[in-house]
């Protein structure tokens, strides 16, 4: 402490270290706020259902997708990325997850939404196994934080089927 | 700084810092904003900083008492050892 250098390199290191400690506590904080997401995924048209020529199944959807994430956001939320995917099981894979759609909310007020939309990402089967096939939709999500630790969750949806013919 | 300076600043130090973080975690979680803690903090350390790093006169109530200049010829510095010493312990 017997020179300036000395005391500015001392208060420097503690108090990034602190600094530390202030980020580690606001994201443990994140463990005490309560959340209740809601989600409701419907189909609301099956625009085709066509075997590719490589031998696989692929189907396009038309998908409404309304949900309210905005109890996810807490003071160290940056952001949240929402997707929705096809799970399924065939005889192959015990379970197949095909992503279908996502998006990055950034703020609370854009987490309650309605979006009306074909699949983002094309659904497409490893085999021909998709006629008649049962599958549950589900919307995932990940609270990206500003420090810390990040929290992932989801909400099951089931009930939907495919045809049990090409179209 | 004297030593009592030097002491008092390190320790003036962490407090002070350790309350910013406090006080800057506390409001802030009670707004809910992560900025507000950030610009807390931010404006602790720099408030730290101008208290203790400067050669504040308040540091140096105790200053160091050095030996007089008339005292220190009475005591003069003990002579460098001969080379040819070193030469004879080698050989062992």
């Amino acid at each position: 402490m017997h020179s300036f250098g000395y005391r500015a390199n001392a208060l420097l290191t503690f108090a990034v270290t602190i600094l530390a400690f202030i980020c580690a506590i606001a994201s443990f904080s994140d463990n005490f706020s309560n959340q209740t997401p809601s989600a409701q995924i419907q189909i609301l048209n099956i625009n085709w259902f066509q075997k590719q020529p490589h031998g696989n199944d692929e189907v396009s959807l038309t998908l409404n997708v309304t949900a309210d994430l905005q109890s996810l956001f807490t003071w160290n939320t940056k952001q949240v990325f929402a997707f929705v995917a096809a799970e399924y099981e065939t005889s192959k894979n015990a379970l197949n997850q095909v992503s279908l759609w996502d998006a990055i909310i950034p703020e609370k007020e854009h987490a309650k939404f309605w979006i009306q939309i074909s699949n983002k990402y094309r659904f497409i089967d490893q085999g021909h196994n998709l006629r008649g096939k049962d599958f549950n939709l589900t919307l995932h999500w990940h609270v990206m934080p500003k420090t810390g630790k990040m929290f992932a969750d989801k909400i099951v949806m089931s009930g939907y089927r495919l045809p049990n013919a090409y179209r | 700084m004297d030593w009592q300076g030097q002491k008092l600043a390190e320790q003036l130090m962490q407090i002070l810092l350790l309350i910013a973080a406090v006080v800057a975690f506390v409001v802030g979680y009670a707004t809910e904003s992560f900025r507000t803690m950030m610009l807390i903090y931010a404006g602790g350390v720099v408030l730290t900083t101008l208290i203790t790093i400067p050669n504040w006169p308040c540091f140096n109530r105790h200053p160091l008492k050095w030996l007089d200049p008339s005292e220190a010829e009475k005591y003069p510095k003990p002579e460098v050892v001969a080379v040819s010493s070193k030469k004879k312990s080698s050989k062992k």
